[in-house]
């Protein structure tokens, strides 16, 4: 389109001629919700955009292979990766029948390292799914009554931010029972607040959006403006953050595994890690190898919530397709 | 097709030739040459999107990376375009300057005014700290911002708008620039504001001999400060002339369509009587686009003034919504005892300023806040004290139409979600009803049938506000509140909605507070007139009388600030 027709005409298209001040406007009305792009759904230009930034296709292909060798799992190493499989401290690429090694014990490490993926992926995803419900469930709630309510949610938010989430998860493992589910959901539940805040503030500031006044003199109730006019104008910033906390939860998972209070029937890379540190002179590889593992699903997630921003930025995805 | 304008005897300071600028494969100018006279002010006149703003910011090079330029930018014997970075440096912010729309954004929050002033001073000219920040009090002193001495440490959020912009003035004006670029300087401003603004302009550019490059789309304030208007419309100038050729003798349809498509204070036009004229745009074949004037003939009689026998539709009694939490820990009275009734089918028009409280009235009459005290009566009940469920059947019989046609409509709603969910939950059940009264509506506020799947940001600003009207009619409202309806709207298309909306509120009957800052609007829309001050009615009376005899100082002052163009039928100029 080349010529911008100066008036309102009733040809629709003409709305998006992307001049740089239509560019900015746009950036600058995201606050308040305006959507970005000229496309019908939401959802695909973020696609779209995603698919043409090179670090977030690294970070895609990295996590779907992570997620096919972590589905299968029991199909490239059956059996329990504890079983004692052969002998002691075999280096890796010496054997064919377990080409990363064995551990002290005789364990496979590559049947670790799948089940180990299981465990994290599992782990990071259900952790930032307790984390993102229960964050928008109470910033939402914050947010669009405020008043006493969004004090008093204020008041637990706090608590729970300046509370060093690591160890309350600690704690919380140690004295229940510390199996997959619980460790998962414990530390869902000590993260939440930074969504909890995140929408909480995007509450605030469309609270008092034109579309939301329009949305309440027309006479709707609480739960449809929360749920269908303000939520889904809320959620861009949510879904960067939630990238980053399945990383996070990873990161915890194995942490708490490394200390030796994880799932003790369950591999996990962080308990590998664990194991082998004590050797990590003689046989530096029962560390490394669970180590990299850790380090390329975390840079996968971290590039995929990085390209996330752009994506989900009209302004820098106008940069990309002008 | 570009005019190239007359210069003038001296030599001109600035001189556009061939200038085109493009993003992309959007040409966003397109082959526009003029010039500026030195001492000389020149109005680049056109509507969003037409290449103006684009053009003055690709004088100084401030466009984005993005942008290819090409053409020739002479400024006092320079040519610009040839200089290097470092050279360019030394023409911005020293021999050519330029304000901004938004005071707002354009003052760094974090530094003082004072901070800001003396940075231009010692970077251009050299001066030392304390000599810099004498020279500042002087300029905030000419610049009429008072006890320059104190303020100067002031931070941008401290003073109001008008007083950043004088700011953003002094800041300009700071080295003496040969030529002034001010995009759309006066647009966020009140107009008694405005007024002093570009008064205070003009003086300053008296005194220091400058140039004036005004980026406007207001016609009244090219026709009462410019000398000369060039016209701009899809990236070309299409007219330029002395601004008194321009208003008295335009030879381009499109200025010819702009000027009537205008609402002056000073003419008698009324909705009951007469419908504007729009702008239509004419692609022609192969050839440039045409512009057409046309004006719609009344479908029916004069609609006759409503019965002031009537009972009234909305009753306000004493009327007061306060804030809690002002500084100092008391409370602020928005609305401030207000009384006023609106009958069936009459449009009452509220004017005011920025602050006096006239959002916060209609939020209030919407229900959308609780007042402290008084009573909304409407059609009888009284609806200021009632609960959030006890209001839901009263909802669809007030409606309100918002100024900001990107922030009022959901963007990730369909125009039909947003259509079907308000009929739903004023109990439309059956799915075929609500289908027929959206088609009807759509069709109605003249949108193709084909809007209805789409979402708000595929719709020009315009064509938004149509659908804001279709969603406050789908509910077939008694009131509608209208709140700045076309003030972030361009000329042509606010002519468009204005003449939209007095055909609406014939054909449903429908009362109307009219909400405004913009007199000329107001003039043209309403049979009677609120004028708001201070969260109070300052003087009231009929669509005549209010105009030609305005009672209170306010009102008066309100009038007067009204920028009128000096030519045409009335000299109506502001003296000074």
């Amino acid at each position: 389109m080349s010529f911008v027709p100066p008036f309102d005409s009733d040809s629709l298209g003409d709305a998006a001629a992307p001049t740089w001040r239509s560019l900015l406007r746009r950036h600058l009305l995201r606050g308040r919700g305006a959507a970005p792009s000229a496309a019908h759904s939401a959802t695909w230009p973020v696609l779209g955009a995603l698919l043409r930034d090179p670090a977030a296709i690294v970070g895609l292909v990295l996590l779907l292979a992570l997620l096919g060798v972590a589905l299968a799992a029991d199909w490239i190493r059956p059996g329990d990766p504890l079983d004692i499989v052969s002998a002691p401290l075999l280096r890796p690429f010496t054997d064919p029948a377990y080409p990363l090694g064995t551990d002290q014990l005789g364990r496979d490490i590559a049947a670790g390292l799948v089940h180990g993926a299981r465990v994290s992926l599992l782990v990071g995803m259900t952790a930032a799914g307790v984390g993102v419900s229960l964050g928008t469930l109470i910033g939402a709630t914050a947010g669009y009554f405020g008043g006493r309510v969004d004090a008093v949610l204020n008041w637990l938010i706090e608590i729970f931010q300046t509370t060093p989430s690591f160890l309350l998860v600690v704690v919380i493992v140690s004295i229940t029972q510390s199996s997959l589910e619980v460790i998962a959901v414990v530390i869902g539940l000590t993260t939440w607040e930074t969504v909890a805040r995140l929408i909480r503030a995007q509450f605030r500031a469309l609270l008092s959006s034109d579309f939301v006044l329009a949305a309440r003199s027309i006479g709707f109730g609480h739960r449809w403006i929360i749920v269908r006019e303000i939520l889904p104008n809320a959620l861009p910033p949510v879904v960067v953050t939630a990238s980053v906390m399945v990383a996070s939860a990873i990161l915890m998972e194995s942490s708490l595994a490394f200390l030796g209070v994880g799932d003790p029937n369950k591999v996990s890379w962080g308990s590998m890690i664990g194991g082998g540190r004590d050797m990590l002179r003689s046989a530096w590889y029962l560390t490394v190898i669970p180590g990299l593992a850790l380090v390329a699903t975390v840079f996968s997630l971290n590039l995929i919530g990085d390209a996330l921003i752009e994506a989900m930025n009209p302004r820098l995805r106008g940069r990309v397709v002008p | 097709m570009s005019a190239v304008l007359q210069t003038a005897a001296t030599s001109p300071l600035l001189e556009v030739e061939d200038l085109q600028v493009s993003f992309g494969s959007h040409r966003a100018v397109r082959g526009v040459s003029f010039a500026v006279a030195p001492g000389e002010t020149l109005a680049l006149v056109g509507e969003s999107g037409c290449g103006k703003s684009t053009t003055a910011l690709s004088l100084l090079r401030l466009l984005p990376a993005n942008a290819r330029v090409s053409g020739r930018i002479r400024f006092g014997g320079r040519e610009l375009q040839s200089l290097d970075e470092a050279a360019l440096r030394g023409v911005r912010g020293n021999e050519i300057s330029m304000i901004f729309q938004e005071p707002m954004t354009s003052l760094n929050p974090v530094l003082s005014i004072g901070e800001q002033v003396t940075e231009v001073l010692r970077r251009h000219q050299g001066l030392n700290r304390w000599t810099a920040r004498a020279r500042a009090i002087q300029l905030l002193d000419r610049v009429r911002i008072p006890e320059p001495q104190r303020r100067i440490d002031d931070f941008p959020h401290q003073l109001s708008g008008g007083q950043r912009q004088r700011v953003m003035i002094a800041i300009a004006m700071a080295c003496q620039p040969r030529l002034l670029i001010a995009d759309e300087p006066t647009t966020a401003l009140d107009v008694t504001v405005q007024a002093q603004i570009l008064e205070l302009l003009r003086e300053l550019g008296r005194e220091f001999s400058t140039s004036l490059l005004l980026i406007t789309h207001d016609l009244g304030v090219v026709g009462q400060w410019a000398d000369r208007v060039a016209v701009m419309v899809g990236g070309e100038i299409v007219e330029a002339a002395p601004t008194g050729q321009i208003f008295s003798a335009p030879r381009h349809d499109y200025t010819r369509g702009l000027l009537g498509a205008s609402l002056r204070l000073d003419s008698s036009l009324h909705c009951r009587s007469a419908r504007l004229p729009e702008v239509r745009v004419v692609a022609g074949a192969g050839g440039p686009p045409r512009y057409l004037l046309e004006t719609r003939a009344l479908a029916a009689a004069p609609a006759p003034l409503p019965d002031a026998a009537q009972p009234p539709l909305l009753s306000v009694q004493e009327l007061r919504t306060v804030y809690r939490g002002a500084p100092g820990g008391g409370e602020v009275a928005a609305v401030d005892g207000v009384s006023f009734d609106i009958r069936p089918g009459e449009t009452l028009g509220l004017v005011g300023e920025s602050g006096c409280g006239k959002s916060t009235l209609s939020k209030t009459l919407l229900r959308l806040l609780k007042p402290a005290s008084g009573r909304i009566v409407l059609d009888g009940t009284d609806i200021a004290a009632l609960d959030e469920r006890q209001l839901r059947p009263y909802r669809g019989r007030i409606q309100m139409v918002f100024q900001d046609p990107y922030g009022s409509l959901n963007p990730r709603h369909t125009v039909f979600d947003m259509l079907d969910a308000a009929l739903r939950v004023h109990g439309v059940d059956s799915r075929d009803e609500r289908r027929r009264r959206i088609v009807s509506i759509i069709d109605r506020v003249g949108l193709p049938a084909g809007a209805v799947q789409r979402y708000a940001h595929e719709f020009s600003g315009g064509q938004r506000q149509r659908i804001g009207l279709a969603r406050a009619l789908v509910l077939r409202p008694r009131l509608v509140i209208c709140d700045e309806p076309v003030s972030s709207l361009d000329v042509s298309v606010r002519a468009q909605i204005l003449n939209l909306l007095a055909e609406l509120k014939d054909e449903f009957q429908l009362a109307t507070l009219f909400i405004s800052h913009d007199l000329s609007v107001v003039k043209y829309m309403a049979d009677r007139v609120l004028v708001m001050h201070g969260g109070r009615i300052v003087e009231e009376g009929d669509g005549q009388s209010l105009w030609e005899r305005p009672q209170h100082p306010y009102t008066q002052t309100l009038i007067r600030a009204v920028p009128n163009p000096r030519f045409d039928a009335i000299p109506s100029r502001i003296a000074g």
